[in-house]
């Protein structure tokens, strides 16, 4: 029995694994204890919860338990990494390099670094969302202290040559942080293998709960610092105060042990629907899929049908929650600035979908969702002046539009 | 953000949707908005020798309020003379839709291809353009 709406917008977040609660709810009642209370059992039993936490996080990144730092979430983790590297190599130099398709929590802390009169290179991506890889060598200076390039894009899944910008970075003696909210848990990341030396990522894209993330921070070669943004108590070797969310790290380490245990058969189960979504949804006329094909993750598929809008389409498909890089409610009416970033015309940007599949998806809504997307086309389609032109052979880039 | 019945309606049975022969000269045709601007309405009127306006078509591209802002404009000039569906307003495309703030571009564009079909239909029949366009964002 499918249940509607039908939940395709797992690349804003998921629902939470009913496994993870079952772990998370001792720890708000019964282990209430504050991890930091050295001086008895409440304290103890909450410290080893976030110990065990540590390890079962650790073992997904292939990283060592003492180098997560938790915090509130992956824009939190862009904050520290970013701002906390400017701050500590200071001395180093002042230059940081990052991709013009990251997140914004990103961007705009690089923003904000630039008023602090630090100095950003922002590298262009190619038409299927890739940076290019002589361009970020060259643009690193004497100046340089880090790279910011995310692992997988959050609207249209491609994946940065993540091992090559590593030792890149290694090569120039310049430390690496890659955003890695939308990989994690969802392929396999190797912090050691990949030359990471910080890492951001979050509990509610991996099925665990909102509120809770985590910054991965090297400890050996080279041993990397970050200056603490919040002061306080000097929680996690001072890098990140205030009083640990046990429950909510007791969530993520769940989270992260079921995406480890359970990744292999998850992501065939995921590319096979994906694949076959896209299949069905690509045979319509004009319909384009966004990004690299290859490199990207298993889980989100972006596409573009042409003259169609986004939102219009949107709710033509009321009952599946998916979204759009048309942004005709935002202030700005700027499509999205990824697709943009990527050479895509504003006007195909509008007509783009995101769609984002679980570990909880179904054939049957994969299904649900083919045959009403293709539906609302159609009859969207028949309504499109643009459409109706394109049929009639016209170059909608002869017309001189009524800009407004 | 939750869209208005009467948005939902005009979205879910769109009225006059179509094409008129924009060759013939009792008939004007508007066409307004970008696609990168991401809506595009082309409404059409066929106008009789008493200047009342007969028939009226639509196709938009955009999103659910520019879709219902159109054919709600259909709707309202099938009747009107010229010069009444000349006084027709934004905002009371606003009002009638109940559109929220950030969907008033919507109307403003419907307003805006009435009265560019109008003046197509002027300009065609030999008279001068009576009206400019509302400028917006």
């Amino acid at each position: 029995m499918l249940k509607f709406p039908i939940y395709l917008d797992n690349n804003a977040t998921t629902p939470m694994d009913p496994r993870v609660l079952e772990a998370m709810l001792p720890y708000f009642t019964n282990h209430f204890g504050n991890a930091a209370s050295r001086n008895h059992p409440f304290g103890w039993a909450a410290e080893e919860a976030v110990d065990y936490a540590r390890e079962q996080i650790a073992a997904l990144i292939n990283c060592n338990p003492k180098e997560l730092i938790f915090t509130s979430g992956a824009t939190e983790s862009d904050n520290l990494a970013i701002k906390g590297v400017f701050e500590m190599y200071a001395s180093k130099g002042n230059h940081i390099i990052t991709a013009t398709t990251e997140h914004k929590a990103v961007l705009d802390t690089c923003k904000h670094i630039e008023k602090l009169g630090g100095q950003v290179t922002y590298l262009q991506v190619d038409a299927e969302g890739l940076i290019n890889l002589e361009e970020l060598e060259a643009a690193i200076t004497d100046k340089t202290i880090l790279i910011s390039i995310m692992y997988g894009n959050n609207e249209v899944g491609v994946i940065q040559p993540i091992r090559e910008i590593g030792r890149i970075a290694k090569k120039h003696g310049v430390l690496f942080f890659s955003d890695a909210t939308q990989a994690v848990g969802k392929i396999p990341v190797d912090v050691e293998a990949d030359g990471i030396d910080i890492m951001a990522f979050s509990g509610h894209k991996m099925y665990g709960p909102k509120g809770v993330g985590a910054l991965y921070v090297r400890r050996k070669n080279p041993r990397v610092k970050v200056t603490a943004q919040m002061d306080g108590g000097g929680h996690e070797r001072g890098m990140r105060s205030g009083t640990l969310n046990v429950p909510g790290i007791v969530g993520l380490g769940k989270a992260a042990e079921i995406c480890r245990t359970d990744m292999a058969s998850d992501t065939a189960r995921i590319i096979a629907m994906r694949d076959r979504l896209e299949r069905e949804l690509l045979q319509m006329e004009e319909s384009y899929l966004n990004g690299n094909k290859e490199s990207r993750l298993p889980h989100v598929s972006n596409i573009s049908f042409k003259y169609v809008e986004g939102e219009g389409l949107m709710m033509g498909v009321k009952d599946i929650a998916v979204s759009s890089g048309s942004a005709c409610t935002s202030a700005s009416l700027e499509p999205s600035y990824v697709l943009k970033a990527m050479g895509m015309s504003d006007d195909l940007a509008h007509s783009s979908l995101r769609f984002g599949l679980s570990r909880f998806t179904t054939d049957e809504e994969v299904d649900y969702a083919i045959s009403h997307v293709k539906e609302a086309v159609t009859k969207l389609r028949e309504l499109s002046p643009l459409w109706e032109m394109f049929k009639e052979g016209i170059d909608l880039d002869s017309v001189e539009w009524a800009e407004h | 953000m939750a869209y208005s019945d009467k948005v939902i309606d005009h979205y879910s049975n769109p009225r006059n949707v179509g094409t008129l022969d924009k060759s013939k000269s009792n008939v004007g045709t508007g066409l307004v908005g970008a696609p990168e601007c991401g809506d595009v309405m082309r409404l059409q009127i066929e106008v009789d020798e008493n200047q009342v306006i007969t028939d009226a078509k639509f196709k938009t591209f955009g999103c659910g309020s520019a879709i219902a802002s159109s054919s709600l404009a259909t709707e309202w000039l099938k009747g009107k003379t010229v010069d009444e569906a000349l006084a027709i307003d934004n905002m009371e495309i606003v009002e009638e839709l109940a559109l929220p703030p950030v969907k008033i571009h919507c109307s403003v564009l419907a307003e805006d291809a009435i009265k560019s079909a109008i003046n197509d239909y002027r300009v065609k029949n030999g008279l001068e353009p009576l009206v400019e366009a509302k400028s917006h964002h």
